[in-house]
């Protein structure tokens, strides 16, 4: 029986680590350091607001967020979640803990030491507001991070002019921020920070002030620009939608502390506590679940040099009407049913030797990162069940029908994780997962 | 109903002439620079022949606040030249000119300094209320012991007069700037001088001229008062006039000061609009 395994958080676990966050505190107000004992005992942002006056913005916060990837800060407003971003570039300063920023501390850095760390590390942010310039234009608006960097104005110009076109802005470098839209105007925001061109984006509530059409035009641009210049984003959001389809991981926050990480998956299929459940309850999954989190273990299956009747004793054995048939490397080479190998032992009794090809229907492969609902279109033509495969094209498991239903379903309760997420199909009856699986609906 | 009485007059007293014999050599510095300032501007504006001038203030008015407000200043000037106030009319833009330097090159800092700290802001705030109503001769008197009779303590007691709105209006104009631009200053890595000079004082800029207008329109209140402590020009003229009940010099006199009034407002009104809309319209 193939185990089936959860797949690594996407191929970020294999990047080194870009911004590293240990055990971070922000407290607002005189005499910090009493809010930073009580939070460490334990004590709740309401306790210390309560019992000392003092706002919590952050408290208890370790994260390591690694290069390339979009690194998603969730929460309701108050959470914390700006706070936490004004943080890593000590827009605000804090209160204890440590920020590390390519092997840099950046916590105990100079004021001069600090502004050299903002200008080449971090491509300054890009605001809710969108905070351009009001008296300068669109092209002097996104040279700003170059210019006060010094760079030469020729350099400036060239660069900032990429930067324009790389945000669909040509044609506009003359323009005064009045006399653009409000999505235009978060375009410029954007423009500005990419054209300095450093390795960190900080983005806070980047699109939350723009109109659902643009907003999920501009969150199109951006998963297609950061295809191309990878930066590592961190993005701030209250939106879940907007969290699941740009990060490639979150952190949820509650009450200036991070309740999860993980990836859209792992908080969709394991709720770290009811905060989170309660966020990701009314989600669209097809989205967000891929074929790996929904599948089940391969109960058996043919190799292609079985005879007919070895493949028809496994599938009695299992209680299957079909099997899938794999090669040594156990790659799928196709799909068999008993009635096909009966009919063909039913004519003349006289059967190949192996499972021939003309006994093989194609079997349905996909890659175990393909999301569900690209499973559920596949399904829908018919095509079930649908053998899962890793990189290498080794089956992993299996989607029958029983467990796309179970996984738009809610889950019950907390029971699950993201690997048994079709739990509930599994511990059907295997002879009624067979017929399922089995070729008698294909149309 | 005391018999004990504060002796705040000795004090203040005591003070100026603490101040007038121990910085005597300083006060003379000053003195001499500002006299220098109004001296080489008066000589300036006479050694062009009138109507050179009158056409050079006029297109200089019409640049910074367009064609109407520049024929109107034509005309004005023309009119003060007619009516033989051209002298005086002269050495007053010269006191004007001269206060409004002092005014802004110690008022802006200031400002900045007050928003950029609320200590400095608390501590200026009540001091620039005394500044403001304290009646201005209580200070023209001092103003005469420490710098003797003429222009200069005219252009201090005009000094102390008119800046306050600029340092409130530059304050109030640089907190003013919205927090995230503020924040995207920071975020870019500026320096605190690229924040102020890139960011905060273009952001600001129409409340800071409107500061300028504001200290500009108080400075030419005050040279009528000034006047009266010998600072020669148009103040010395309406004075003349008051003391004959002459009502008619009086009268010119006091148009010559509304007409620089005018043509000062809108020219600086003018600059207060900020570069984007100007360029839209």
């Amino acid at each position: 029986m193939t185990i089936v395994e959860q797949p690594p958080p996407a191929a970020s676990a294999a990047r080194p680590t870009k911004l590293a966050v240990r055990d971070l505190y922000k407290v607002f107000g005189p005499n910090p350091a009493r809010a930073v004992a009580l939070l460490e005992a334990g004590a709740s942002k309401r306790a210390v607001q309560d019992e000392l006056g003092l706002a919590v913005g952050v408290a208890d916060v370790s994260l390591d967020i690694k290069a390339g990837e979009t690194f998603v800060l969730m929460g309701l407003s108050g959470s914390g979640k700006s706070t936490l971003l004004r943080l890593l570039n000590r827009l605000h300063e804090p209160t204890s803990g440590s920020i590390t920023v390519d092997d840099v501390e950046i916590t105990g850095l100079s004021r001069n030491e600090l502004l050299r760390v903002r200008r080449e590390k971090f491509s300054g942010m890009v605001f809710q507001q969108f905070a351009v310039l009001p008296h300068r234009t669109v092209a002097a608006n996104v040279a700003y991070g170059l210019e006060v960097q010094g760079v030469r104005e020729a350099e400036r110009r060239e660069r900032s002019l990429a930067a324009i076109e790389l945000v669909g802005l040509s044609g506009w470098e003359s323009h005064y921020p009045h006399q653009l839209s409000g999505g235009m105007q978060q375009r410029v925001g954007l423009a500005r920070a990419l054209a300095v061109d450093a390795d960190i984006l900080l983005m806070d509530e980047a699109f939350s002030a723009l109109d659902p059409l643009i907003r999920r035009e501009m969150q199109d641009e951006l998963l297609e620009l950061q295809s191309r210049v990878n930066k590592t984003i961190v993005f701030v959001t209250h939106d879940l939608d907007e969290a699941l389809k740009l990060g490639d991981r979150i952190a949820i926050m509650n009450a200036a502390r991070v309740v999860q990480v993980g990836t859209p998956e792992n908080l969709i299929t394991a709720p770290a506590d009811d905060y989170v459940r309660a966020f990701v309850d009314g989600v669209d999954r097809t989205g967000i679940l891929t074929a790996s989190a929904i599948m089940q273990p391969v109960k058996e299956t043919a190799h292609v040099r079985d005879g007919p009747r070895t493949a028809l004793t496994k599938m009695r054995r299992s209680g299957l009407s079909g099997i899938l048939v794999v090669d040594s490397e156990r790659r799928p080479k196709g799909y068999v049913t008993s009635q096909r190998i009966i009919e063909s032992l039913g004519g003349d009794g006289a059967a190949g030797e192996h499972l021939d090809a003309d006994l093989l229907e194609d079997a349905t492969t996909v890659d175990g990162d393909t999301p569900l609902m690209d499973v559920i279109t596949l399904a829908s033509e018919g095509a079930v069940p649908i053998a899962v495969t890793d990189a290498g094209g080794r089956l992993r498991g299996v989607v029958v029908r029983g467990a796309i239903l179970a996984a738009l379903a809610r889950p019950p309760n907390g029971q699950d994780t993201g690997t048994t997420a079709a739990q509930p199909a599994a511990h059907a009856p295997a002879g009624r997962v067979g017929h399922e699986s089995g070729g008698g609906e294909r149309v | 109903m005391f018999d004990f009485r504060i002796p705040i007059r000795d004090w203040v007293s005591d003070a100026v002439r603490f101040l007038q014999l121990r910085f005597a050599p300083l006060f003379d510095a000053f003195s001499d620079g500002v006299e220098a300032v109004i001296g080489s501007l008066l000589s300036g504006f006479e050694w062009l022949p009138v109507l050179v001038l009158i056409l050079l203030l006029a297109g200089i008015t019409t640049l910074l606040g367009g064609w109407r407000i520049g024929l109107f200043a034509l005309l004005g000037l023309l009119l003060v030249e007619n009516i033989g106030l051209w002298q005086p009319f002269l050495q007053t833009l010269a006191l004007v000119v001269t206060a409004q330097l002092l005014i802004v090159l110690v008022g802006l800092p200031l400002g900045v300094l007050a928003a950029s700290s609320d200590g400095v802001e608390r501590v200026l705030r009540p001091v620039l209320d005394f500044m403001q109503t304290m009646p201005a001769f209580v200070y023209l008197i001092p103003a005469v012991m420490f710098f003797g009779i003429g222009l200069v303590p005219g252009v201090v007691a005009t000094f102390v007069f008119a800046i306050p709105p600029l340092v409130r209006l530059v304050n109030l104009g640089i907190r003013q700037v919205p927090v995230a631009l503020v924040e995207a200053a920071d975020a870019f890595g500026s320096t605190a001088w690229q924040r102020l000079v890139k960011v905060e004082m273009p952001v600001a800029r129409p409340s800071i001229m409107a500061g300028l207008n504001q200290s500009i329109m108080l400075n030419l209140s005050m040279v009528v008062i000034a006047g009266m402590i010998g600072a020669r020009g148009l103040g010395a003229e309406v004075l003349r006039g008051i003391q004959r009940l002459n009502v008619g010099q009086g009268f010119e006199a006091g148009l010559a000061v509304v007409i620089l009034a005018i043509v000062l407002d809108r020219v600086t009104a003018a600059f207060g609009r900020s570069r984007g809309e100007q360029a839209d319209r």
